[in-house]
């Protein structure tokens, strides 16, 4: 067994793989806590949709220019189109309400279809398609990993060194306005570090799967915390392992990576689900109703009769009848 | 309509005594449109320094409307609204505002603990980062609103009046000089009401200008140094506090006439934040 794990971790193949998963389990959480406190919690699928375009578009150009691996620019491709596609959804969302949500589908569907299309005509074959939809950890190379690692990079610094503005806009906007902060600076700040993170994550999950990696970490986190600090930080927690663990685990099974981690991360989430009552229970004994005791407003009819219809709950309502 | 327009005769030159300082808010002809109504139609407004303005008016009279604009969160298609002497935008110093918006019941996705929410209430203008001191000033502000002992439970365990007075203490830590407050005690226990009249009655003894929508005078009347009405968009009345509506008095108002859909149990809505 351990020099099983010895062996994996001197394969230079899983060596990147791991990294690069350390890096998604680390970011796509911090990412998501924002998205999921901002009811925002599929934009990272939108992305995911529109990034396929983009990285359809890079094989284009690439095979336009002779470049010898017809993918090299697919990376970039779909960092441009999530970024592209992010402050899209973001200006739709500023906008309004619903012409905002027949536009986003619009964007969803087309990102999807258009990708499908244009990997055809640039001479991608379906397996080449099926790796961006559900990830191929093991092509990353050590030119991905160093793009990686500087996007990782770039999400973290904004992630967490703007995590009280951040909150601040998330959490009550119109407060965040009134504040006089620069709320679609920061609002844009959070619609492209979602980008990057699918674009960071696409390698090691899949365009179609990225979306999970950003949402479920934090649903897990946010059955056992209360405060928003620690649900980015056991989200990170969970995320960190579901990846390392899920990439391990296809090390000796053949099994997809990014499928093996979200059922993973979806397994985390129905135990400890299953386990909060019996922890969440034994916190809150001290007080279930936090309001304080005060007389009723109205005469409660005493037990056995029937209670006078017209016992209103408020003292003084408009009398308008 | 819960408030008359008429001003009382005996308190003449109302307009007279209110001249406390310049103005810190200062609106004119401000015009908002929403979706395709026009909401308010051309409101002037001035708060000067030391004053204790009531926002008044009945239900769909664009007071909301008016103080969301006043802060910048509804855009107006006309007019102008000055804060503190600059044009609304980057010149406001918004470290000396201080905005309480109506409560949301509706919880945000991730929880977060009253600390937190009240902490966001430091960031302001450029401001992005926390200050040094930030866990003590939150819990000062915490304190101001008797919440201190509830700092780390997260807001979705309080009751409504206690989540109120959470907002009113994000908007107080940064300890402004104006206040605006949108209906802050539209559905509160008691107890929260009571103890808010008590910060705002020790704030305003500091010298805190106190613009605040309400629905009734209510606890705050003895505070409020002028009100203004407000009706289908236009101010209708500016002057001093009016007396409520007959057959609306504040203490004492028994609710005894019977109401015809009793039997089917559809009991209308109530629209005030009358509710103790």
């Amino acid at each position: 067994m351990i020099d099983e794990l010895a062996y994996m971790l001197t394969d230079p193949l899983m060596q990147r793989g791991l990294v690069a998963a350390l890096l998604v389990g680390v970011t796509a959480p911090i990412v998501g806590t924002y998205l999921v406190q901002r009811r925002l919690a599929l934009l990272g699928d939108g992305i995911g949709h529109v990034a396929l375009t983009g990285v359809a578009l890079g094989w284009l150009v690439g095979a336009g220019m002779g470049l010898v691996p017809q993918d090299e620019l697919a990376i970039p491709g779909a960092v441009v189109a999530a970024v592209v596609g992010s402050v899209a959804i973001e200006i739709v969302r500023e906008r309004g309400k619903t012409s905002g949500d027949v536009a986003l589908a619009l964007l969803f569907y087309g990102g999807i279809a258009g990708g499908v299309l244009l990997i055809g005509i640039a001479g991608g074959t379906q397996s080449n398609l099926m790796s961006y939809l559900f990830g191929s950890i093991s092509t990353v190379t050590g030119a991905d990993l160093v793009l990686t690692v500087i996007l990782g990079a770039i999400i973290l610094l904004v992630g967490l060194g703007l995590r009280s503005a951040l909150f601040s806009v998330s959490q009550d906007e119109e407060f965040a306005i009134a504040s006089g902060l620069p709320v679609r600076a920061l609002n844009i700040a959070v619609a492209v570090v979602a980008a990057l993170t699918v674009t960071v994550a696409m390698r090691v999950v899949g365009l179609l799967l990225v979306s999970a990696l950003m949402i479920v970490p934090v649903a897990v986190a946010q059955l056992v915390t209360r405060s928003f600090a620690r649900t980015m930080l056991v989200a990170t927690m969970v995320g960190v392992v579901v990846c390392v663990a899920g990439l391990s685990i296809t090390y000796w099974r053949p099994w997809s990576p990014g499928a093996t981690i979200v059922v993973l991360a979806i397994c985390v989430y129905a135990v400890v689900a299953v386990l909060r009552p019996l922890v969440v229970a034994r916190r809150r004994g001290r007080q279930s109703d936090p309001h304080p005791d005060i007389p009723d407003d109205v005469e409660l009819a005493a037990p056995g009769t029937v209670p006078a219809q017209d016992g209103r709950g408020t003292g003084g309502g408009p009398c308008s009848a | 309509m819960l408030v008359s327009a008429a001003p009382e005769p005996t308190r003449a030159p109302a307009t007279e005594p209110t001249v406390v300082g310049q103005p810190v808010i200062e609106a004119r002809g401000v015009r908002v449109r929403l979706g395709a109504s026009d909401i308010l139609h051309g409101v002037d407004l001035r708060v000067h320094r030391g004053e204790v303005v009531a926002l008044l008016g009945a239900n769909g009279s664009g007071k909301s409307t008016l103080v969301r604009s006043l802060v910048g969160v509804l855009p107006r298609t006309a007019g102008s609204v000055e804060l503190l002497g600059a044009p609304l935008g980057k010149g406001v110093d918004w470290r000396r505002v201080g905005y309480v918006p109506q409560r949301v019941s509706a919880q945000s996705g991730v929880p977060s603990t009253a600390r937190e929410v009240v902490s966001s209430g430091l960031l302001y203008g450029r401001r992005l980062r926390l200050p040094g001191g930030w866990r003590e000033r939150t819990d000062e502000a915490l304190d101001m609103v008797g919440l201190r002992d509830r700092a780390q439970d997260s807001t979705g365990e309080l009751s409504g009046g206690q989540q109120q007075r959470v907002l009113i203490a994000r908007a107080l830590v940064r300890r402004p000089e104006l206040m605006i407050l949108d209906e802050p005690v539209a559905g509160v226990d008691q107890p929260s009401q009571e103890a808010f009249a008590a910060t705002m009655r020790r704030l305003v003894d500091e010298g805190l200008t106190v613009l605040v929508v309400l629905h009734e005078l209510g606890e705050l009347a003895p505070l409020v140094t002028r009100a203004v009405v407000l009706r289908h968009g236009r101010v209708v009345h500016d002057g001093a506090p009016p007396a409520p509506s007959p057959g609306h008095a504040l203490a004492g108002h028994e609710h005894v006439h019977p109401h015809d859909d009793a039997p089917t149990g559809a009991v209308p809505q109530a629209d005030t934040g009358l509710t103790s």
